[in-house]
């Protein structure tokens, strides 16, 4: 991270090796057409980093797929992922590096089309400025918004408008005007701090390093003196203090410190500070590094804390000055972006990771989405890849975060799939719920201890799970029968019967089916927590939402029980005529004729086929007395 | 002067805010995985990334050994300096070598390069992260070092087997990376990707980092073959017909099995001299590995393997 505190020196470092460099990241953002490869390659040639040998196949790579007949094809040096581009494989975002005397440069290189938005927001993610190219012909069109809008998204603040291939439009310094005209427009609404227009023609390189003898009418920079003098810090020296602890460090007994990186603030030794989600507080003894010990830390300094107190302190927990603490709630409104193929569910529980914490963590509700080439908010019940939406999210536990728009550290987060741990999302906290910290739940005098002793036997949940015909509900009702007769206090929650009322509301489209389960799990935990046993009946086709509900209440206390059934025997059954209606095509989303039943992985109790009803409903009675919920 | 102003005026912030990334990601993988494990090469980039995992748990030792994968054909300078190096540091040091390989006599003369790299370097990696049950490796690869590796990530997903599959990839947004694999999954870590050849040079200067001797140029035997320099190592490789080993002033930019490494005329006796060389040279970085052009592609086919 650059500093604002310490201005841009050139310095020898002693001997060879140039000046002292500063770091500049950087992503690029435009279509093929628009010369973004021609452009990177400029820069990468220009600056005289091709090296020989790639520079001799480069000459014969020109003469054989090159577009610009003898001359260098420049964007060949990028487009070596040509040839896996043919083989279908996804690019996402290439790294080309590349420096000056003053100045080294990570470029982030985002190709393709269609993982545009994915892509882009994963270059934009880590980089300080963007270079928008338009092509001088087209003037600003659709995507320029897109893209605009999309590093606006993801904290931006400096942009670059490349008018590229002015070489086409006879150098016109008046089409230049109109173009930039038309931009800054458009772009008043996205809230960067800078906005530099540059007339170019990466092609033959004007304006790119060398200034152009073609266009006296332009007096701006050279793209590459304006990304060398760009200032692009971020004032982090002057925010709260925010460190994420990442490891605790204990070698011995004597030692115990926690490892991590500043993300904002500067810390000294002696300053007092908190555990933001805990609230205790404690004080800096030492700041130890392996050079030694610093009088203080700065945003990027990696670095072991220790404090005078046995505060209890771990990986994911966020260190802050005690007088300027980060927010901590559980539930939050924040921008998503949703980057895989299976759709986006309210109610699914994912894993999110935000800081180095990682907790459970559900969309609670989706607000709108944007169309990302209007801007435009819509209604929207998912989001699928490439779209993002204005969601409340909810934690299992608080966590500590800075809005992202004050603090992109501690205000962004990813969603990770639980089950095939694919990264799903990636999100900016807008603002906190305040519903989490200013609705203290009421302490009650009887809990659910007190109620188990009364009953004489445990809670649990009882998850009948299976195809539709499979015998769930026969068997939960036999069940009952049982366990009534021997006292326990049950109750029924059958799928069928829970849509006539608590939710009548809802469809079967794989969004409501999430929601249904979601609200019968919440129902069920009340239960439990009145000490009942409660058997629920559903298919509850989706691993992920059982999971859920087992999360809902303590180990032990979730039983699933997978009614093995084939599909075949269920629809040979078919004691509804559901299965009929589902094949002739009149019911939608039928699980096992076009919707999918995850089998369950870890059941505790598995019938076969083949069980009568009162042998499986027996089979069950003797495996809660062996778990010992009823005596 | 205080101790921070010593140090900020030691590195550079450039090289400052490299060094502050890799220990921060090295801490990410000691946090999150069970059983993790350094490839160590002994080439200059695994000597800046063993110096920076010695920094990064300071005051703990790093939380995992080094594995050497040993094809057996490595130059003797490069063998006599990683025992140095574990005796100096006093870190845990685990060595491979295929044994059906080796059995096979599987070698890069006689079998081909390819062969080669595959049995003794491939198969023997996979070989040795089975055998220790390893869940996450870091490697020294960098972005800049060539075209396919621009794409890699810092954490990559592989598959059960070890498979590098490009489609199967995950984006990584800020440094929040994804940890999380299944049985059987794991990651292969590289905390230098950000780094340039350059900036390794420039840091193992201004650290102090030890390297092998065969970097800086010395009178050395080399012969001439397909208009590459090789020195000849040892017995094992008979000269051709024709051959003749003549005393060249010259060093080595990449380090590899030494009948695959070619060396380089050049006069670089020191760190500051390499610096120096380094800003006016050029022809790649592996332009000297002769494993990285045996065929169409080759770095990208190496890795869907299991390379790294």
């Amino acid at each position: 991270m650059t500093s604002g505190a310490h201005p841009q020196v050139t310095v020898a470092t002693g001997g060879a090796g140039g000046p002292e460099k500063e770091l500049l990241r950087f992503l690029t953002c435009g279509s093929v057409d628009d010369g973004k490869s021609t452009l990177i390659g400029r820069l990468l040639y220009d600056t005289r980093l091709i090296p020989e040998d790639q520079l001799d196949a480069l000459a014969r790579d020109s003469r054989k797929h090159g577009t610009t007949g003898e001359e260098l094809d420049l964007a060949l040096l990028v487009d070596g992922l040509q040839a896996e581009r043919e083989q279908g494989i996804t690019i996402d975002v290439a790294y080309r590096f590349f420096s000056t005397p003053r100045r080294a440069f990570i470029v982030a290189d985002t190709p393709g089309h269609e993982q545009y938005t994915r892509n882009m927001a994963t270059g934009a993610s880590n980089s300080q400025a963007a270079v928008i190219l338009i092509d001088a012909r087209k003037g600003v069109l659709t995507q320029t918004r897109r893209h605009s809008y999309i590093c606006s998204l993801l904290g931006i603040k400096h942009v670059v408008l490349a008018v590229n291939k002015i070489d086409l439009v006879d150098y016109s310094g008046e089409r230049f005007h109109h173009i930039v005209g038309d931009y800054l427009g458009f772009a008043r609404a996205l809230e960067f701090s800078s906005i530099t227009p540059i007339a170019l023609s990466a092609r033959y390189g004007d304006n790119v390093i060398h200034r152009s003898e073609r266009m006296r009418w332009y007096e701006g920079p050279t793209l590459i003196e304006h990304l060398e003098a760009l200032d692009v810090t971020e004032g982090l020296d002057e925010k709260p203090f925010r460190f994420p602890v990442q490891w605790v460090n204990r070698p011995n007994l004597d030692f115990r410190g926690f490892s991590g990186t500043v993300v904002s603030g500067v810390v000294r030794a002696g300053d007092r500070v908190v555990v933001a989600e805990s609230g205790r507080e404690s004080t800096v003894a030492r700041i130890v590094t392996a050079d030694g010990d610093l009088t203080e830390a700065r945003p990027g300094d990696a670095v072991t804390l220790t404090l005078t107190d046995e505060v209890d302190v771990a990986r994911g927990d966020v260190l802050a000055h005690a007088h300027d603490r980060p927010e901590v709630v559980d539930q939050f409104a924040a921008q998503v972006l949703w980057m895989i193929e299976e759709p986006m569910l309210p109610g699914r529980s994912y894993l999110m990771r935000i800081g180095s914490r990682f907790v459970p963590a559900r969309i609670t509700s989706l607000k709108h989405k944007t169309d990302v080439n209007t801007l435009e908010h819509m209604a929207a019940k998912t989001l699928a890849l490439n779209e993002i939406g204005f969601c409340n999210l909810g934690t299992a536990s608080p966590v500590a975060f800075d809005p992202y728009g004050e603090n992109r550290g501690t205000g962004a987060f990813v969603l990770i799939d639980r089950f095939t741990h694919q990264t799903a999302a990636a999100g900016m906290i807008s603002f906190g719920l305040r519903r989490a910290t200013n609705i203290h739940r009421q302490a009650l005098l009887i809990d659910k201890s007190a109620r188990t002793r009364l009953h004489g036997h445990r809670p649990a949940i009882l998850w009948f799970t299976g195809l539709s015909g499979s015998g769930k509900s026969t068997i939960a009702n036999i069940l009952e029968r049982e366990l009534h007769a021997l006292g326990a206090h049950t109750y029924m929650l059958d799928g069928d019967n829970v849509r006539h009322g608590l939710n009548r509301d809802l469809g079967f489209t794989d969004a409501d089916r999430v929601e249904n389960i979601r609200r019968v799990g919440e129902v069920a935990r009340l239960f439990v927590d009145a000490g009942a046993i409660v058997l629920c009946s559903f298919i509850s086709p989706f691993r992920a939402e059982r999971r859920m509900v087992r999360e809902l209440v303590e180990d032990g206390e979730f039983i699933e029980i997978f009614v093995d059934t084939p599909l075949e025997e269920c629809k040979r059954r078919d004691p509804k005529g559901l299965y009929a209606r589902a094949l002739a095509g009149k019911i939608k989303h039928f699980t096992g004729i076009d919707s999918p039943y995850e089998v369950p992985e870890g059941a505790e109790i598995v019938l076969e086929t083949g069980l009568a009803p009162e042998q499986a409903a027996r089979r069950v009675l003797d495996a809660l007395r062996e778990r010992r919920v009823i005596g | 002067m205080s101790t921070s102003t010593v140090l900020r005026a030691r590195l550079s912030p450039h090289l400052r805010r490299l060094e502050a990334e890799s220990i921060g990601i090295l801490r990410e993988v000691a946090a999150e995985f069970h059983n993790p494990v350094m490839l160590y090469s002994i080439g200059k980039d695994s000597g800046v990334m063993l110096h920076l995992a010695l920094k990064a748990f300071y005051p703990s030792k790093p939380p995992f050994p080094l594995l050497h994968i040993d094809t057996g054909w490595k130059f003797r300078d490069m063998i006599r300096h990683r025992d140095q190096i574990v005796k100096h540091y006093g870190v845990r040091l685990l060595v491979h070598t295929n044994p059906e390989g080796l059995a096979r006599g599987i070698n890069p003369l006689s079998s081909g390069s390819r062969l080669h790299t595959q049995v003794m370097k491939t198969e023997a990696l996979k070989q040795a992260l089975d055998k220790w049950g390893f869940d996450a490796a870091f490697g020294g690869a960098r972005r800049d070092e060539e075209k396919s590796r621009a794409k890699e990530r810092i954490f990559s997903f592989r598959g059960t087997g070890h498979v590098w599959d490009p489609r199967n990839q995950r984006p990584e947004l800020w440094s929040l990376y994804n940890t999380k694999i299944s049985q059987g999954e794991t990651i292969r870590v590289f905390p230098l990707s950000n780094w340039t050849e350059l900036d390794i040079w420039q840091y193992t200067r201004a650290e102090d980092i030890p390297v092998v001797p065969l970097y800086f140029a010395a009178p050395r035997p080399v012969l001439e073959r397909d208009g590459q320099l090789i020195m000849r190592d040892d017995e094992r490789m008979p000269l051709q017909p024709g051959e003749i080993e003549r005393i060249r002033m010259v060093r080595f930019r990449s380090l590899g099995c030494y009948p695959l490494s070619a060396a380089i005329d050049s006069t670089a006796a020191t760190l500051d001299d390499i610096i120096a060389e380094m800003l006016v040279m050029r022809t790649s970085e592996r332009s000297g590995r002769l494993i990285d052009t045996d065929e169409a592609a080759s770095m990208e086919k190496k890795k869907r393997d299991g390379y790294f």
